[in-house]
């Protein structure tokens, strides 16, 4: 009793307390919760931690709630500074939260964060700039733009990441600050970190993506650095990239029949005019690099390269993606709705790419009826003489499912199908046909309405379906169904004589009852029977007009009025009515059923705005192709920089080679190269500091170079001497980092951090006096200086730093057919600086005259296709006696063919032409053994031509084969453990594909020669060019 | 990118809210409602539902609606991508991704949606790297918190973040090393009335749990990667290995991961492993039909066909159904029409069958359309289509792993015509 009595006292107060609520003003709630609040104050007011904890968490729970916790601002605000980093952390949430709305106060806590942003640790600064930069009030912008200032020359790549995420924070806060937030993302565009990159790019997304230009100085690096960022920054500058190319490359299917087909004439004339079309090599940079990533676990980064390939790749190309977006709809129904959407656009354009993959849109009972009806919509884009057979078969089942909706958009399917392949439209008629008498009025109603369309096309044919079609007219009952009916018996009341007027009387009868489209039409109906056979209806219509005249919806009246005028002949009628069987019974177009996601394809797929089929906000058009193509030269870079990016391009490439190391070293070894290229990814500030020293070191090592070349010791020797060297270096460098990779190996991280931060702080104040600049004049000398700063072993360059003395002069005009003008060239070896894919050749004038020969330049090239030149600057003047030295850089598109060219002095114009030797064709590369292997293992079959030699007498110690192989081609030695072996590897100037030589010594003077390259005809020229060089 | 987000559960309430820029009303999510009245089933809700000002990207998973609210344009793909990701998460965090679970750790829920955003762009979605910021609930960590008063936040700092491997997390220690991989394929197939194969392929994963401590560098290789046709990758497999050896070359997160997921190419045949008969008829003018269904292994290389399940939704006619399995146990609800039966192990000597009536609604004409039966089945140790790890390698660490490697195959969305 007791316990009944307790509960039923605790409903009473329950009940009680429900009133209260209910009949107390709003204010007194307030109370209520302000003394709770209250609470909470008093516990964030304690100074124990433990109970500042709860009360965030409390408060966290009412934000995540949607309540208001507005009133605790000062209270929360207070412990900003708290030692306890969970208490911290969830102060940084409330006050993200709040401090829009209290702004004055959010301002206390600005001083605490700009203390952070000095901290000595790069997770706090970037933490605190984080906060700092979501806060969204309006008075702090000078403070968060100078914050943001420096964090992106900060020295960490984590807080110029926070840097990059901060500056469309600030642009939304105050789009003022735009012009400055661009130097910053300029600035943070040239960084070569992946993981500023994606960052970074979203920001130029969001503050300036028309600056397109800040983009080619950092395209190349973009497309190589694009593997190695994170899932979502891919996503972004893959989207980006596809814009920029659109913009900078030509269309790739110009000479394709697409558009050709459209506008034949203009086409073909401009066609004529334009030079064959060939990619540029950045252009199919950017598909070679995006194409691994179609293997992505992320579907938003599979999409966007399937987008990319869409809009930018040569038609033959594209097939790639299908496979991959197939894939996709494994996932989640959502993703499958997005990738079907973009699928059925892309069937419209390029039915054939996702032809053999057809059985994967069949139908499942199971998926979800959007899903369903997307997967219709590509089954019915894909459908073709050949396959259409197999679809119906598939429709057909299709009809008898469960779900009406998903029927219904069936039949118009068939309907579509039927219009679009000729060959079965009356098999589909007659599908459709035999649906009428289907139990489902649903089902029924659809297939009247598609038929309607059908029958338009040829309607001779089809009086009896017509016939058929007018019974049913008192069985449904769907309006749109009897609509249509009516209209095609109205239609076609010709073929029908005998059984439209008789419609027209059991609708007449029934008028009163219709849906308004139904009457509408039976209006129509009568108007066209009166016009065609006004003896058996004119009683009739006036009837159904009558009736139509006090019908309740004015549509009604005002159509039965204007008909009445037209058709029924009086004296006031106008000069309408004489015309007016001509407008009742105007031959009707046929409707063109097209699919909905047509010319879909004019938004970017994969985007929002494709989607709805709707421009949304922010959207950025995707420009069309240029007529010609802009200057490729402005993506170029300085060289060093390039092999710098080229060096820094994959970290998987680079943990690859880790790893097969690994395979014999330990582990210390390991974190100690990772720990090397942290460093040297944090440190780009001392970089410069750092290449300077190096450079010292190599220039130190560099008076041993004649030395090596002129001993006589066994070369496996002194490879092993110079690869010591190397490592004493090496272990010179790894001294500096010692500190790093020590703590590295120790167990406490968040200390050893610390500590080497504070580390690299010191270094950097102790950075000396400003670096000389390394002046690419020996380029060679920066190469290797970029494989050493690589980690790369140094081992056998120093050989190939040797400047091949025996350059030889090739005659470019004779001294008797120059009229006293000599001229010279030689390939220099050089990289040529404006253009890496040139050639530099050095070319040198002298003049045997007694007088002066004036502006020598170049006019007329004659150049196979794709081959470039870039010419020299013009000689003014060159005095009698003298000579002069220029260099030219000349493409030869990997091929022997010779550049052609008019050479011109201020009288005479001379025809001369330039054939470089294969080797010239090429530019040493570094690898280490395992690489060399690891490619040549690539290269086999096709791609390896190996030819037996006798050596030539002169020609037996490795010593001379090297001389003699490098002489010959430009290539770099590789090291090799074995002495009877020298393996050599370069790469074309202008593709960039791997040349990779080996000689191998037999026993006596035998020989085997293996060259791997895949451009075979470069291949099998070089074995010639090296088998004569070494049998000499 | 992603304005806020909204959690809906399925009666309609939102319980949990959260912004990255500044706050958009949560009357946002009427519109959702109202798309959600629209869709007769839920999964039909579309994903994209256009409002005047904002755009909302949902996806529904265990029951909740995860709603996203953006501004502008961004690539749909990558928000439902994301939300995926947040749910797999939270999974990973608590077991389980309910209502019940999120309202319970609504702190650290908070505190993962702060980490994984920043200004509505993704920062952190490796769960390795998360576990490093914010440690998941344990009941021995909830206990041990509540009396010391110590945090569930990381107090180291994340390293994991800076590395050159950000999917692993640093200083990892086990006693026991061990790495098991579980290479399980699915089958996905539709036959039709006369049993003959309409399209069947085959979609595979290989999941891995691996506990090795320090920086383990493993290859796994494969007798047959030929068969392998499409495959995509954990960010951490070298891709260009695989290319060149087709080995899988990585160093892996710590814990449970999908290495990878592939497919078998179509043109292989596939081997169907079970077939059906079946046998469901109505008849005109009467109000009883007849249902007969018969169970047996087909090509499943000597192994059993274990946990069968068939489920199948009946036509609207249908009003009971009294059915006799000779194994298993069947269910049939009436208001929702669907039939299933949990059949258990098939015997290949004695096959199982169900055989019965279905009553129908007196008078009403019979059901032209006839139910697709849907089956699930596992079959262990055995991967359908012949793959065969052929072996896995540890470099860069001394101790000598445990090494495991599982096979199944079951059906995906395995479906028979009648």
């Amino acid at each position: 009793l007791h316990s009944a009595s307790q509960s039923e006292l605790i409903t009473s107060t329950e009940s009680c307390f429900r009133h209260l609520h209910s009949l107390l003003p709003d204010d007194f709630l307030n109370i209520i919760t302000l003394d709770l609040h209250d609470d909470l104050k008093e516990m964030l007011d304690s100074n124990k931690d433990s109970l500042k904890l709860e009360a965030m968490k409390r408060i966290v729970a009412m934000i995540a709630r949607g309540k208001n916790a507005s009133d605790l601002f000062p209270a929360v605000v207070k412990n900003v500074a708290c030692k306890n980093i969970e208490v911290k952390k969830l102060v940084y949430v409330y006050l993200v939260r709040y401090a829009e709305e209290q702004q004055d106060l959010a301002l206390l806590s600005i001083s605490t964060f700009q203390r952070g942003l000095k901290d000595p640790n790069q997770l706090i600064r970037a933490s605190a700039l984080r906060v700092l930069s979501s806060i969204r009030v309006t008075i702090i912008v000078p403070i968060m733009m100078l914050a943001i200032k420096e964090a992106a020359s900060d020295m960490s790549p984590y807080v110029r990441k926070t840097a990059a995420h901060a500056i469309p924070k600030l642009y939304s806060l105050d789009p003022e600050q735009k012009d400055q937030l661009i130097e910053v993302i300029e600035k943070l565009l040239a960084d070569k970190t992946t993981l500023v990159a994606g960052s970074v790019v979203m920001a130029f997304e969001e503050v300036c993506p028309e600056r397109i230009d800040l983009i080619h100085k950092n395209y190349r690096k973009l497309c190589n650095l694009l593997i190695d960022v994170e899932e979502w920054g891919q996503v972004v500058i893959i989207n980006m990239l596809t814009r920029y190319a659109r913009t900078q490359f030509l269309n790739p299917n110009i000479n394709g029949g697409e558009k050709a087909f459209y506008e034949k004439k203009a086409e073909a004339a401009a066609l004529a005019k334009r030079k064959p079309y060939v990619m540029d090599p950045d252009h199919r940079l950017l598909l070679r690099n995006t194409k691994p990533l179609l293997q992505s676990r992320n579907a938003a980064v599979v999409m966007a390269v399937a987008q990319l390939y869409f809009h930018l790749a040569p038609k033959a190309e594209v097939g790639v993606i299908a496979k991959a977006l197939v894939r996709l709809m494994r996932s989640h129904s959502e993703v499958q709705y997005v990738v079907l959407q973009n699928v059925a656009t892309m069937t419209i354009k390029r039915r054939g790419m996702f032809e053999p993959y057809l059985k994967s849109f069949y139908i499942r009972s199971t998926d979800p009826t959007q899903i369903k009806i997307l997967k219709l919509e590509v089954l019915t884009n894909l459908a073709n003489e050949t396959n259409i057979s197999t679809i119906l078969r598939e429709f057909q089942t299709y009809i008898k499912s469960m779900d009406k909706d998903f029927v219904a958009a069936t039949i118009q399917a068939i309907g579509r199908c039927a219009t679009n392949i000729g060959e079965v439209r009356d098999t589909c008629l007659n599908g459709l046909v035999q649906l009428l008498s289907n139990r489902d009025e649903l089902v029924v109603a659809e297939s009247v309405v598609v038929i309607k369309k059908l029958l338009q096309m040829q309607p001779e044919q089809h009086s009896d379906i017509i016939k058929h079609m007018a019974k049913l007219t008192d069985n449904i009952q769907v309006p749109m169904a009897r609509a249509s009916i009516l209209w095609l018996i109205g239609e076609y009341c010709e073929h029908v004589p005998k059984i439209a007027p008789d419609v027209l009387r059991k609708m007449a009868k029934t008028f009163t009852n219709e849906e308004d489209i139904v009457k509408l039409q039976i209006i129509n109906l009568a108007a066209k029977l009166y016009l065609t056979n006004s003896k058996q209806t004119k009683l009739l219509t006036q009837y159904v007009l009558n009736l139509a005249k006090y019908d309740q919806n004015y549509d009604i009246r005002d159509r039965a009025r204007f008909i009445r005028q037209l058709i029924v002949p009086t004296d006031k009628s106008g000069a309408l009515s004489k015309y007016a069987k001509k407008l009742f019974l105007a031959l009707k177009p046929a409707p063109v059923l097209e699919s909905p996601f047509k010319d879909r394809d004019h938004f970017q797929l994969g985007s929002l705005s494709h989607l709805l089929n709707a421009k949304a906000g922010g959207y950025q058009e995707l420009p069309d192709w240029p007529e010609s193509a802009p200057d490729p030269s402005v993506r170029n870079v300085e060289v060093k920089d390039s092999v710098r990016a080229g060096g820094t391009v994959t970290l998987r490439g680079r943990a690859l080679g880790l790893s097969e190391e690994s395979g014999s070293g330990s582990e210390s070894e390991e974190s100690e190269e990772e720990s090397e290229s942290e460093e040297e990814e944090e440190e780009e500030e001392d970089e410069e500091e750092e290449r300077a020293k190096k450079k010292k070191k190599v220039d130190k090592s560099k008076p041993k170079k004649p030395e090596s070349a002129e001993s006589d010791q066994s070369s496996g020797e002194e490879q092993k001497r110079i690869r010591k060297g190397g490592k004493d270096r090496r272990s010179g460098t790894e001294s500096e980092s010692e500190d790093e990779s020590e703590s590295e190996s120790s167990e406490s991280e968040s200390e050893s951090e610390e500590e080497s931060e504070s580390d690299t702080d010191i270094k950097k104040k102790k950075k000396p006096t400003p670096s000389p600049q390394v002046t690419p004049v020996n380029s060679f000398l920066s190469n290797s200086l970029v494989t050493d700063l690589e980690g790369l072993s140094l081992t056998d360059t120093v050989l190939t730093i040797a400047p091949s003395s025996s350059v030889r002069l090739y005659e470019l005009l004779h001294r008797i057919t120059g009229e006293g003008l000599a001229v010279e060239y030689c390939f220099s070896r050089q990289p040529f600086s404006p253009d890496p894919h040139m050639v530099a050749v050095q070319i040198q004038f002298t003049n045997n005259t007694t007088s002066e020969a004036k502006s020598l330049h170049i006019e007329e090239p004659k150049l196979q296709s794709g081959m470039r030149i870039k010419e020299f600057p013009e000689i003014e003047v060159l005095p009698a006696g003298e000579s002069v030295n220029v260099v030219m850089g000349i493409d030869f598109c990997d091929s022997t063919q010779a550049a052609n060219f008019q050479l011109c002095t201020h009288i005479r114009k001379f025809f001369v032409s330039i054939q470089p030797p294969v080797g010239e064709l090429m530019t040493p590369a570094f690898l280490t053994e395992n690489e060399f292997k690891k490619e040549q293992g690539q290269l086999m079959g096709m791609n390896e031509i190996s030819e037996k030699l006798t050596l030539g007498e002169k020609c037996q110690s490795e010593h001379v084969i090297v001389e003699r192989v490098t002489s010959t081609a430009n290539l770099s030695r590789v090291p090799c453990g074995s002495d009877k072996e020298s393996r050599f590897a370069g790469k074309t100037v202008s593709s960039g594909s791997l040349v990779l030589v080996t000689v191998t010594r037999k026993d006596g003077a035998g020989a085997l020669l293996t060259v791997n390259c895949e451009k075979m005809v470069i291949g099998t020229m070089l074995v010639k060019d090296i088998l004569q060089a070494l049998t000499q | 990118m992603i304005h806020s987000l909204f959690l809906v559960n399925a009666t309609g309430d939102i319980f949990l809210e959260k912004h990255w820029k500044s706050v958009v009303s949560r009357s946002v999510c009427d519109y959702f409602f109202e798309a959600q009245e629209r869709a007769t089933e839920p999964e039909n809700i579309p994903p994209v539902i256009p409002t005047p000002h904002h755009y909302l990207i949902s996806v529904l998973r265990h029951r909740i609606y995860f709603v996203a609210v953006i501004q502008s344009e961004v690539p749909p793909l990558f928000v439902i991508e994301f939300l995926h990701r947040v749910v797999d998460t939270f999974q990973d965090y608590f077991g389980v991704c309910t209502e019940a679970a999120i309202k319970d750790n609504v702190v650290v829920v908070y505190e993962l949606l702060e980490e994984m955003l920043d200004n509505g762009f993704p920062l952190a979605t490796e769960s390795n790297i998360l576990k490093e910021l914010i440690k998941p609930p344990t009941i021995l960590r909830t206990v041990v918190n509540t009396i010391t008063g110590s945090t569930n936040v990381g107090e180291q700092l994340p390293t994991g973040q800076l590395s050159v491997v950000p999917w692993r997390r640093t200083g990892v220690k086990y006693t026991n090393n061990e790495a098991y991989f579980d290479v399980v394929e699915e089958i996905d197939a539709i036959i039709d009335k006369s049993g003959s194969t309409i399209t069947a392929e085959i979609q595979g994963v290989i999941d891995a749990c691996v506990k090795l401590t320090g920086m383990p560098d493993l290859t796994l290789s494969f007798m047959n990667p030929r068969l392998l046709d499409d495959v995509s990758f954990h960010p951490c497999v070298r891709f260009k290995r695989w290319e060149a050896e087709r080995i899988l070359s990585f160093i892996p997160p710590d814990g449970n991961f999908r290495l990878l997921s592939y497919h078998v190419s179509s043109q292989n045949l596939v081997a169907i492993p079970v077939y059906v008969k079946h046998n469901i008829t109505f008849r005109e003018g009467s109000s009883q039909g007849r249902f007969d269904l018969t169970l047996g292994p087909k090509q499943t290389m000597g192994k059993a066909v274990e946990s069968v399940l068939v489920s199948s939704q009946l036509p609207r006619g249908v009003l009971n159904t009294s059915l006799n399995p000779s194994q298993g146990t069947y269910t049939f609800d009436p208001v929702t029409k669907l039939l299933s039966w949990d059949v258990g192990k098939i015997n290949p000597q004695k096959l199982p069958s169900l055989k019965g009536t279905m009553s129908l609604q007196a008078g009403a004409s019979k059901p032209d359309e006839n139910p697709t039966i849907n089956i699930q089945f596992k079959i262990q140790q055995l991967a359908i289509s012949g793959l065969k790890v052929n072996r896995l390698d540890m470099y860069g660490e001394k101790y000598k792993p445990f090494k495991g490697i599982k096979y199944m195959t079951k059906a995906g969305k395995f479906q028979v015509r009648t």
